[in-house]
């Protein structure tokens, strides 16, 4: 089925239309509107076709700009203004001891954010992954501690349970259709319970020195030339990627990025990543979490973005029927996708677990579902379904983090204004996602 | 005309329940021809275009394709025959761009990994061989007017190369332009030797691009016309009962009316 359009022999010559186009263009277009909406087309198929070069990069983004297609640019943004007033007013926000420290701690919430980017893809929502994380942590660690089993083989075991109970959450919603809403309601509850149940009267479990779980979150790849080599292969594997995008393009003769623009875009990446390896050299060195962490999104990127699976998600949040007509298996797809978000969940709760020490009943309580739904939403992922990207949860994590520790830093640990301040900004990117999806369906694109 | 046509109906009966919705109808529909289906509101259009798609089975009756008999019990098998479909509501994601709306389902690619570069090509080729111009490829179908998105669903239907396209109501939403470019693309249809079943309320439309018209009239057949020799009153006289039209009732009023 792959030779699909060739197209059937064509009575016309095929060079007819093309210098018709050609002719047209010249003649006054509204002269006869009956004829122009006749045989002859309309409308220039290169309209929309940007010039090359920057002239062209900056009349798109006007257009993106006024089509309500912000993408990342608020959450961007907002991070800059954020890093940029703590730091002024501390001093020391920017440290590397104090970034390090701040890429240690989102690396849970941010597991666990990416999973609900999937689901919100689909236009739905998971309740259940903060009493998933906590049962996770708790089921895994009373194995490996209080049963004595293999510590990777209980951390398997949590994993796979953790997967298993967003398939199940999954089949409720996609095959007896109840809603995901209320089904992960009720997972929220349950799962949470079955925490509180399998820790038993024990109540917290401290990690098991030296293993598994005490490594996840601990463990710093601290000769500089992890953090360094790392970052060469990200910037040499986006430099061709990039590369290989422009030259394919090239090749079927359709419109690509200019070399400059690839130069510039890749010189980008190189300054951030490099920074980043910096800065983290600086301290402790390359840290396991976070490599997981973005390792994680690379994956679920390129999954989304590059495969008929994650076409299949997109189209079945953009509109369910269309996707059934087209042949698409819709439950597979959403029982598949709560199955990604339970798992996610899970690993999100075991990075936690190391990162605070310990497994205990309150791990995943409290608002840790609430930040993983503000950190996709912040990063931009809409709430409406269809659009978004798993570095939305890298960017909203990011932003979160950076208020606490912010916050922390000048003195006021208070929950109360940590709170009041991610409501805040967790407000404003539900506004912007609703405003941008109103000035979208202004400019006919939503 | 002399080759057996792509698809022919024999006798075709259809019940739901009480409802006998088609009773024995022909149809045939060669290659390189429009037919216009037309008919009152219930006359059994919508169901006749779902026993060919394969939403419902037949009941009695054959259906040939090829001048060879056929069975066409789900969807599955009229794609397989040849069979595209454009229903009213076109099942578009508005979310994703054109190629990848063009492609849902049948995505090009190696090894589950989309190969954006072809599909676009083609994309592009394909509705470059229809003439078709929408403003870019890589825009969100939302972004498309309601007659670009038709021209788009049906560009859609062409994908799987069919050998028949059924458009049901095609141009009902549509303005005056959009609609004459959907019947424009009707035409590059037939001249690329598809088969094109049309189902239609408007005359106007179907005496503009249809070779022929099959009126369905309480699910029988109603008559054959060719477009060429027929009057718009005859067609609506077959559609309405040939005794019992509007221009007949009011011939008649008007004859009561000088007595
Ligand atoms: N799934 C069904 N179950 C029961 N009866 C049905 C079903 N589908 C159609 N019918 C009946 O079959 C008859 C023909 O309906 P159909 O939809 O084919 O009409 P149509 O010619 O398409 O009308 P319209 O111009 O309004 O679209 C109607 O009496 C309708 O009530
Ligand atoms: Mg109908």
């Amino acid at each position: 089925m792959s030779d699909t359009v060739n197209t059937p022999p064509q009575p016309q010559k095929p060079s007819d239309s093309q210098e018709s186009t050609k002719d047209q263009k010249h003649a006054p277009v509204d002269a006869d509107p009956d004829a122009a909406a006749g045989a002859i087309p309309a409308i220039d198929p290169r309209l929309l076709v940007r010039e090359q070069g920057f002239a062209g990069y900056l009349t798109e983004f006007k257009r993106k700009i006024k089509g309500g297609e912000l993408g990342s640019i608020p959450v961007v943004t907002g991070l800059i203004v954020i890093w940029a007033i703590f730091q002024i007013s501390s001093g020391r926000f920017l440290d590397p001891s104090n970034l390090s420290n701040i890429a240690q701690y989102i690396v849970g919430p941010g597991l666990i954010a990416t999973g609900i980017v999937f689901v919100l893809l689909l236009g739905e929502i998971d309740l259940s992954v903060g009493s998933v994380a906590g049962l996770t942590a708790a089921a895994s660690s009373v194995l490996a501690i209080k049963q004595d089993m293999n510590e990777g083989l209980a951390v398997l075991i949590g994993l796979v349970g953790a997967a298993a109970i967003g398939a199940l959450h999954g089949f409720f919603f996609a095959r007896i259709g109840v809603p995901a809403f209320v089904v992960t309601l009720a997972g929220f509850l349950g799962w949470s319970g079955l925490q509180l149940f399998v820790l038993g009267n024990t109540l917290s479990l401290n990690n098991i020195s030296g293993g598994i779980i005490y490594h996840l979150n601990n463990y710093y790849f601290s000769d500089v030339a992890a953090a360094y080599g790392l970052a060469a292969v990200a910037v040499a594997g986006y430099a061709w990627s990039q590369w290989n995008e422009h030259r394919r393009r090239k090749a079927a003769d359709l419109p690509h990025r200019p070399m400059s623009e690839l130069a510039l875009r890749t010189g980008v990446v190189a300054v951030l990543v490099f920074v980043a390896a910096y800065v983290l050299n600086q301290e402790d060195g390359l840290p396991l979490g976070l490599t997981v962490f973005v390792a994680v999104i690379v994956l679920a990127s390129f999954v989304l973005r590059r495969t008929n699976y994650g076409r299949q998600v997109f189209a079945v949040g953009g509109g369910v029927e269309a996707a059934r007509r087209a042949g698409i298996n819709v439950v597979w797809i959403r029982i598949s996708v709560f199955t990604i978000s339970g798992f996610l969940g899970g690993l999100g709760g075991l990075f936690i677990a190391s990162q605070s020490g310990v497994a205990d009943s309150n791990l995943g309580g409290g608002d840790t579902l609430m930040l993983a739904i503000a950190a996709a939403v912040i990063g931009g992922t809409s709430l409406f379904g269809g659009r978004g990207t798993p570095w939305s949860a890298l960017l909203g994590i990011l932003v979160i983090q950076s208020i606490m520790t912010g916050l922390y830093m000048e003195g006021s640990s208070s929950k109360a204004v940590q709170s009041m301040i991610t409501g805040a900004v967790l407000l404003a990117a539900v506004v912007l996602d609703s405003v941008s999806r109103r000035s979208q369906k202004a400019a006919g694109r939503a | 005309m002399s080759a057996a046509p792509v698809l022919a109906l024999r006798g075709v009966s259809k019940r739901f329940g009480a409802v006998q919705a088609l009773t024995d109808v022909d149809l045939e529909v060669h290659a390189g021809q429009v037919v216009a289906l037309v008919g009152d509101n219930g006359a059994g259009k919508s169901t006749l275009v779902k026993t060919i798609a394969g939403v419902h089975p037949i009941d009695e009756g054959s259906i040939e394709w090829d001048g060879k008999p056929v069975s066409i019990a789900r969807p599955h098998d009229a794609q397989g025959l040849g069979v595209a479909t454009v229903y009213q509501d076109l099942a578009l994601c508005d979310n994703l761009d054109v190629v990848a709306n063009l492609f849902l389902g049948r995505e090009l690619g190696r090894a589950k990994v989309l190969d954006e570069v072809a599909m676009e090509k083609r994309a592009k080729e394909l509705l470059d061989t229809l003439s078709i111009r929408i403003p870019s490829v890589r825009i969100p179908i939302a972004s498309l007017s309601g007659g670009q998105r038709q021209v788009v669903a049906i560009a859609r239907a062409l994908v799987g190369e069919p050998k028949l396209v059924i458009l049901d109501e095609p141009t009902a939403a549509l303005g005056v332009e959009q609609t004459a470019q959907v019947l424009d693309l009707v035409e590059r249809l037939r001249e690329r030797g598809l088969a094109v079943l049309l189902i239609s309320h408007n005359m106007a439309d179907v005496k503009a691009v249809a070779d022929e018209v099959a009126v369905l009239r309480l699910g029988r057949n109603n008559g054959v016309f060719k477009v060429k020799d027929t009057t718009n009153e005859e067609i609506i006289a077959a559609i309405t009962g040939a005794t019992d039209n509007a221009v007949t009732r009011r011939k008649a009023r008007g004859a009561e009316a000088v007595k």
